[in-house]
């Protein structure tokens, strides 16, 4: 029995290391070389967003929150919040990833919403009971990108407002930055945030 | 289109994609598996790791086999982790924490990919790439191959030999798994999935300020995560984060390959023992499960009970906007009922009938449709029972599939279905009765008890899921939930093996009088029913203190 343990091991050994070169290094960077194709190249490098000066800027499958410089004159969409920042609607820490694993019932968490009910219908000079769930809620990732057409509608009149764009122009470049479902029933509809305050950037100057 | 609508025909559409799939998958998979020939590629590789491919074992040795090579991918990926700060493109990350990289290797080799470690701040290219990618493939092909040993166990007779492990293996990698993960890595960095070899890129938002976003060779590992059933993130956020799963049709697409390989393998053991219907009752019985558990989870978590999920107005805490309610129940659902673990929504924060039900499917053995080859060999196990239990009732010594199922045949059965339950109830117990569990819990209450039940329940199904509020960086945890996904992945398999290797020895009895019929649907209300009962008897007293009693309250 244990001849056959330690021969079948040392075959498992060799067949290991043939295994790892193989799966392990052929394998990915085989994937690696295809992903570096004209049409993947870009995907494959994390679909990075270019400012006017061609300065990365973002991704735009990442969302991190901007931070208006003067909170009463704030010219951003906003992401929803992220569990990895320590202020209840504050920007992400990009360096990791992840929810706050709060339940329902977590007293914590009721605070939270309610907190962050409060300071964005003071934000957006609205009724708190109109902020959608997905404003006062954080995202699986932390990074989420996007947010509910309902959140972006509820923030066009602040923004127009404070860049002096005209809330159609604004609402405009929100339908530009909104996605339907894919294939017409795949997911949720979404506004992507990391895109759309770049284009609301190009559009005001 | 209501929301609704559009998560029924998000279902719709991934049960008739996989039924598209189910006869030529599982029917390839049992050409692999039966055929004569070796690939010229093949050859080659046997003769240079001295393997005689011809040459079939017994079940000790195939067993043998299967320990030693999982002991080697253990001790190699520890040793990966631990000298990391030698290894190239480590990005500065040093050396793994013992307890960490003993927990980490174990979880990978036994398919579990269980995550106490935050990927972008612990662990570089190198040991993603040639440590955890290996054993996404390979340990996923070791289930497969165990799967169909057992199968050759009942359609074999008067013989000691089940087949060549190093072949099964050999074929599993370079004709299912390596092919399948290379085109659907492609297609998933088509939607979006990065692929880079560096470790970030730095820019410069709107606001002035500079982020560092972390970047990974993520599609070819993806891939095979969902493939393999693995489940391991290589961002900590998992599926959640928009580089694994950058918007609704990847998810669609990582939800449909963590199915496909458990799903069509019915339709393998079908062909294998020459009767398609025996793998449609398997697949039904695993079906109509999924859709159950599918449906009262999307119920759960539409109608939230918790009082800060009332007051946020839906229960989208720990969600991505772009996947939204529908495609998260989904995958939670099809990621515990099989062995995938992998998460696009945050389990701790579901609602605890959503949660509950996430847990239950794992502690039903993962049999929904089950892991890559688990998924088989446990609902195989499950059967077996049932059909014992059938024939104590009528006084007949029960048969299945043309095998006299005896004393040493259900003695295996029970132990292979007996672990896992002994794992998780002993384990919760002694991490709940340490003073120091109470300070590692992110929830309090009912909740608190939850998290801890789940991390054993995850553990000892080598399913790899959390709800990830409970810190389980001490060596209290990482050195028990080792232990119960070493126990949970490899006393089934030898059992698994014992049972193939007794029933390949038996002459084959033809079908009497009174012979259970197992092509039906009353069998397969019978394998449904034995599942529940046994499942239910285990573990109902501790699912009421957690989730039961949060769900009603």
């Amino acid at each position: 029995m244990l001849t056959m343990l330690w021969r079948q091991t040392a075959t498992g050994l060799r067949v290991l290391i043939a295994f790892t070169i193989l799966c392990g290094i052929v394998y990915p960077l085989v994937v690696y070389g295809v992903g570096q194709i004209p049409g993947l190249a870009a995907k494959s490098a994390g679909s990075i967003v270019y400012a006017a000066n061609g300065t990365p800027a973002g991704s735009s499958l990442i969302g991190v929150d901007p931070v208006a410089a003067n909170p009463a004159a704030d010219p951003y969409f906003h992401t929803r919040p992220s569990a990895s920042s320590s202020d209840p609607l504050g920007p992400a820490d990009t360096s990791t990833s992840g929810g706050s694993n709060l339940s329902g019932f977590n007293q914590k968490l009721l605070d939270l919403v309610n907190q962050r009910r409060e300071l964005i219908a003071q934000r957006e000079g609205v009724n708190p009971a109109l902020v959608p769930a997905d404003a006062v809620t954080a995202s699986g990732s932390g990074l989420d990108p996007d947010i509910s057409p309902a959140y972006a509608a509820l923030q066009v009149p602040r923004i127009a407002r404070v860049t002096g764009l005209s809330e159609n122009t604004v609402r405009g470049l929100v339908a530009h930055a909104t996605s339907g479902r894919i294939l017409g029933f795949l997911g949720e509809p979404t506004v992507n945030v990391t895109t759309l305050n770049q284009e609301l950037q190009e559009a005001q100057r | 289109m209501s929301d609704t609508l559009a998560g029924i025909l998000q279902i719709v559409a991934l049960l008739l994609l996989l039924a598209l799939v189910y006869k030529p998958l599982g029917d390839y998979m049992a050409h692999i598996f039966t055929t004569d020939k070796h690939w010229r590629v093949e050859k080659a590789l046997y003769r240079l790791l001295r393997v005689d491919p011809d040459a079939e074992q017994r079940w000790t040795t195939y067993a043998m086999g299967v320990l030693g090579f999982s002991f080697v991918g253990v001790v190699l990926l520890y040793l990966m982790q631990r000298l990391q700060a030698f290894l190239p493109m480590a990005f500065g990350h040093g050396g793994v924490t013992p307890s960490t990289a003993f927990n980490t290797a174990i979880s990978f080799v036994t398919n579990t990919n269980w995550q106490s470690y935050v990927p972008e701040t612990t662990l570089g290219n190198t040991v993603q790439m040639a440590g955890l990618t290996v054993q996404n493939v390979l340990s996923a092909t070791v289930g497969i191959a165990v799967a169909i040993a057992l199968i050759r166990g009942f359609i074999r007779h008067s013989t000691d030999r089940l087949g060549n492990f190093w072949v099964d293996l050999t074929r599993g990698v370079i004709r299912l798994m390596l092919p399948l993960s290379f085109v659907f890595a492609i297609i998933l960095i088509a939607t979006g999935v990065v692929m880079s070899l560096h470790s970030g890129v730095t820019v410069t938002g709107v606001d002035g300020a500079q982020h560092t976003l972390p970047l990974a060779p993520a599609a070819s590992q993806e891939s095979i995560k969902e493939l393999g059933t693995n489940g391991g993130g290589i961002f900590n956020a998992n599926s959640a984060h928009p580089f694994e799963n950058p918007n609704a049709l990847s998810d669609f697409i990582e939800i449909f390959l963590l199915l496909v390989i458990p799903v069509c393998l019915t339709r393998t053991f079908g062909t294998m023992v020459r009767s398609t219907r025996q793998g449609l009752v398997l697949v039904s019985v695993m079906g109509v499960i999924w859709l159950t558990f599918v449906t009262l989870a999307w119920l759960a978590e539409t109608h939230p009970n918790g009082p800060a999920t009332v007051a946020a107005g839906a229960a989208m805490e720990g969600k991505e906007v772009r996947l939204g309610i529908p495609s998260s129940i989904l995958f939670g659902i099809s990621t515990t009922g099989t062995s995938t673990g992998a998460i696009n929504g945050q389990l701790d924060s579901f609602t605890g009938g959503a949660g509950g039900l996430a847990m239950t499917n794992i502690l039903f053995g993962e049999v929904a449709p089950g892991g890559t080859g688990t998924g088989l060999y446990g609902i195989l196990v499950i059967a077996i029972i049932g059909v014992f239990l059938a024939g104590l009732m009528v006084g007949r010594t029960p048969e299945y599939l043309g095998k006299k199922l005896g004393r040493v045949q259900v003695t295996m059965a029970s132990i292979s279905i007996l672990t896992m339950p002994a794992l998780v109830l002993v384990g919760a117990g002694l991490a709940i009765a340490l003073p120091s569990t109470l300070g590692s819990m992110g929830n309090s209450g009912e909740h608190g008890f939850s998290e801890v039940l789940y991390a054993y329940a995850s553990a000892g199904n080598n399913n790899g899921s959390a709800f990830g509020g409970l810190t389980v960086t001490s060596d209290f945890f990482q050195v028990t939930l080792g232990l119960a996904m070493l126990f949970g992945r490899f006393v089934p398999i030898l059992a698994v093996l014992a049972l193939a290797g007794s029933l390949a020895k038996q002459k084959r009895v033809e079908a009497g009088a009174g012979t259970l019929p197992t092509e039906g649907a009353m069998f397969g209300v019978l394998v449904g029913g034995t599942l529940i009962l046994v499942a239910a008897l285990t573990f109902f007293p501790a699912l009421a203190l957690g989730p039961i009693a949060e769900a009603l309250s």
